[in-house]
């Protein structure tokens, strides 16, 4: 069934309407209206009495449909019970024709790839700076430290340790702990063909403690605290309540920052001492079960396999790791402006930088490691 | 007022009917036997101190929460008998604005106001835009509204996307959390001038919780005031009459005289 019907008398027109008119008849009445031919001249009639229900949007897409077919001087007349609001629709559409002469209809913005490279750029270079002037604080207020140990806020800073730390270490040891028995396992399988099972403890030995140990705990610490700082801070930020305390003469970074920063470059290399002796503990369960190597030969081919450094190459890395970590979450947690999506993209992005960033410190730490034969 | 076809057709039966609502937290009561109706085509303000439960009457109402006891009717039937699909055309013929205007963060003003039309019909994405258009001018916003995010917007103009959004479904039933709390005396003059106008225009039934003065002598036609978990409901004079302590001193008190008098002196200056 047609919703709308238009006859022409000479310069008369008449428009009939039929049906269900309420917004669920909607997408047909534009259907419909959209079909009529145009241009209309001269007086129009507008027969609501077969309409039923008549609704705001259906009245809307008529008027608006109308405006655009009609000339200037069409005179559109209604009759036969028009819904009450017909005035207040034909005010409103008016003044939206005149206010904004062609209906520029603009719920996403546009723009072109040019420039959005230069907003790329330009947001790029800003952030830079930022990054730098937000390491700089933090500097500035453990340089401030030095002299007034207030300033550092201890009591934060255990709190802190807890919440990164201690309470990190049972997954921290799983991980490592499984993760190693993997190593050992695959490591065995392949120099077991050489007759060679006896060098998995080395192979274990100097993976974890190298590498894995700390490289793994500072992947699980980006994903559980650098998550936490980002989203803390960003809560905060919400609330306005890092704008209250700069209010109060206090400074953001020496409460939040800080203590969050330092707190993680305590916890980080104590965690990878857990790590380390987990993963160890993991390789020497594994040559036992499936090599048969009591855990004292174990022992003896470990602290033959060790050179003095190998414990402390991967250990020096863990604070420095830690620096990334809690610098770029709470960095990301600062940004957070306005709104809850903010909060969302910013401590993603906190989690997945820092992880990047932990990747390529190790990268160029082993690079640093061969060069000065550490 | 000239009786339209519209309130004829349900008459003198009120669209809300609240009897012997109780309403608990634990230990706490907040409501002890409340009753209340809402009569077609008026503007009903709840007045009451903070923590009485206006905003947990509301939440009640629209069914986002069980009452202990207590019987809730609207357009006549109770609400606790419908089945889904009832409960759901039921909440989809309200229009509801929440304190803090409750818009979508991640969707601009226009998708917000867009979200529950694509929820229940299909249309065309002009057909929405132009609707979109429509539910902007209603309210008073500028057409480039429908492109901002949420966050982009000024408090005044967050109330008023808000009440776009509640009427985005053509209601003629609307609920209104506080809508003038935390705006400025202008904004909120002109939130109340808005509000008595899509009223007027759009022949809706309004129930408004607000602890705004101005705004309840300006737009209620009838007030309800919760005191010790009961309703006193009735016509502005008729409540600014009333002998109970805790009435009388809400409509009373200093802040209260002030609202009142320039209530008074903007009657004269029309009349």
């Amino acid at each position: 069934m047609t919703l709308l019907a238009l006859h022409r008398d000479g310069a008369d027109w008449r428009l009939e309407l039929h049906g269900d008119w309420s917004l669920k008849g909607l997408a047909q009445i534009d259907a419909e209206l959209k079909s009529l031919p145009g241009p209309i001249t001269g007086r129009l009639t507008c027969d609501w009495s077969g309409a039923e229900h008549p609704g705001l949007g259906p009245v809307w897409a008529l008027l608006t449909r109308l405006a655009y077919l009609g000339s200037e001087e069409l005179q559109i007349r209604h009759e036969g019970h028009p819904p009450h609001t017909v005035e207040l629709l034909r005010k409103l559409n008016l003044e939206l024709c005149t206010a904004h002469g062609k209906r520029a209809i603009a719920l996403r913005s546009h723009e072109g790839a040019v420039a959005r490279l230069g907003r790329w750029t330009v947001v790029q270079g800003t952030e830079a700076r930022r990054v730098l002037g937000f390491f700089g604080r933090i500097a500035t207020v453990l340089g401030a430290g030095l002299s007034r140990p207030r300033a550092l806020r201890f009591p934060s800073i255990v709190r802190h340790l807890h919440e990164t730390g201690v309470t990190a270490i049972p997954i921290v040891s799983l991980i490592a702990f499984l993760i190693s028995v993997v190593v050992a396992y695959l490591g065995a399988q392949q120099l077991s063909r050489f007759g060679a099972t006896i060098f998995v403890v080395d192979l274990v030995t100097i993976a974890v403690l190298r590498e894995m140990g700390v490289l793994l705990t500072a992947i699980i610490v980006a994903g559980r605290s650098g998550s936490a700082f980002a989203a803390e801070i960003g809560v905060m930020q919400l609330n306005e309540e890092t704008d209250a305390l700069r209010a109060m003469g206090l400074n953001p970074i020496e409460l939040l920052v800080v203590p969050r920063v330092l707190a993680l470059m305590i916890a980080l290399p104590l965690l990878t001492v857990v790590a380390d002796a987990m993963g160890l503990a993991g390789g020497g369960l594994l040559s036992l079960v499936q090599l048969h190597i009591p855990p004292a030969q174990f022992l003896i081919r470990l602290r033959e396999a060790l050179s003095p450094t190998t414990f402390w190459s991967g250990l020096v890395k863990a604070p420095v790791f830690a620096l990334l970590i809690g610098v770029v979450g709470s960095y990301r947690g600062m940004q957070v402006r306005e709104s809850a999506r903010e909060l969302g993209r910013l401590t993603t992005m906190a989690v997945v930088q820092s992880i990047f960033l932990v990747i390529l410190a190790d990268a160029l730490f082993a690079i640093l490691f061969v060069q000065i034969d550490f | 007022m000239a009786a339209s076809t519209d309130s004829a057709e349900i008459a003198e039966s009120p669209i809300i009917r609240v009897r012997g609502l109780v309403s608990r937290f634990g230990a706490q009561i907040v409501h002890d036997g409340l009753s209340f109706e809402v009569r077609p085509n008026e503007i009903m303000g709840i007045a009451g101190g903070s923590g009485t439960g206006k905003s947990v009457l509301l939440r009640t109402i629209l069914g986002l929460r069980r009452p202990q006891a207590g019987t809730i009717e609207v357009y006549g039937r109770n609400i606790d008998e419908l089945t889904p699909p009832e409960r759901l055309a039921m909440v989809k013929s309200y229009g509801v604005t929440f304190q803090n205007g409750a818009l979508i963060s991640s969707l601009t003003v226009g998708e917000n106001i867009q979200l529950p039309l694509r929820e229940s019909y299909s249309m065309p994405e002009d057909v929405l835009d132009e609707l979109v258009q429509l539910n902007l001018s209603l309210v008073g916003l500028a057409p480039d509204a429908g492109a901002k995010y949420p966050a982009q917007l000024s408090g005044g103009m967050v109330k008023r996307a808000a009440l776009a959004r509640a009427l985005s479904l053509e209601p003629k039933l609307l609920f209104l959390d506080e809508p003038t709390s935390g705006l400025d005396p202008i904004s909120a003059s002109d939130f109340d001038a808005l509000l008595l106008y899509l009223h007027a225009e759009l022949k809706l039934t309004v129930v408004m919780i607000t602890h705004d003065l101005d705004s309840l002598f300006r737009t209620c036609d009838r007030v309800s005031v919760i005191v010790e978990g009961r309703m006193t409901t009735d016509t502005l004079p008729g409540i600014l009459r009333n002998t109970d302590p805790w009435i009388h001193e809400y409509f009373h008190g200093p802040r209260a005289r002030a609202a009142e008098r320039a209530e008074a002196v903007m009657d004269g200056g029309h009349g």
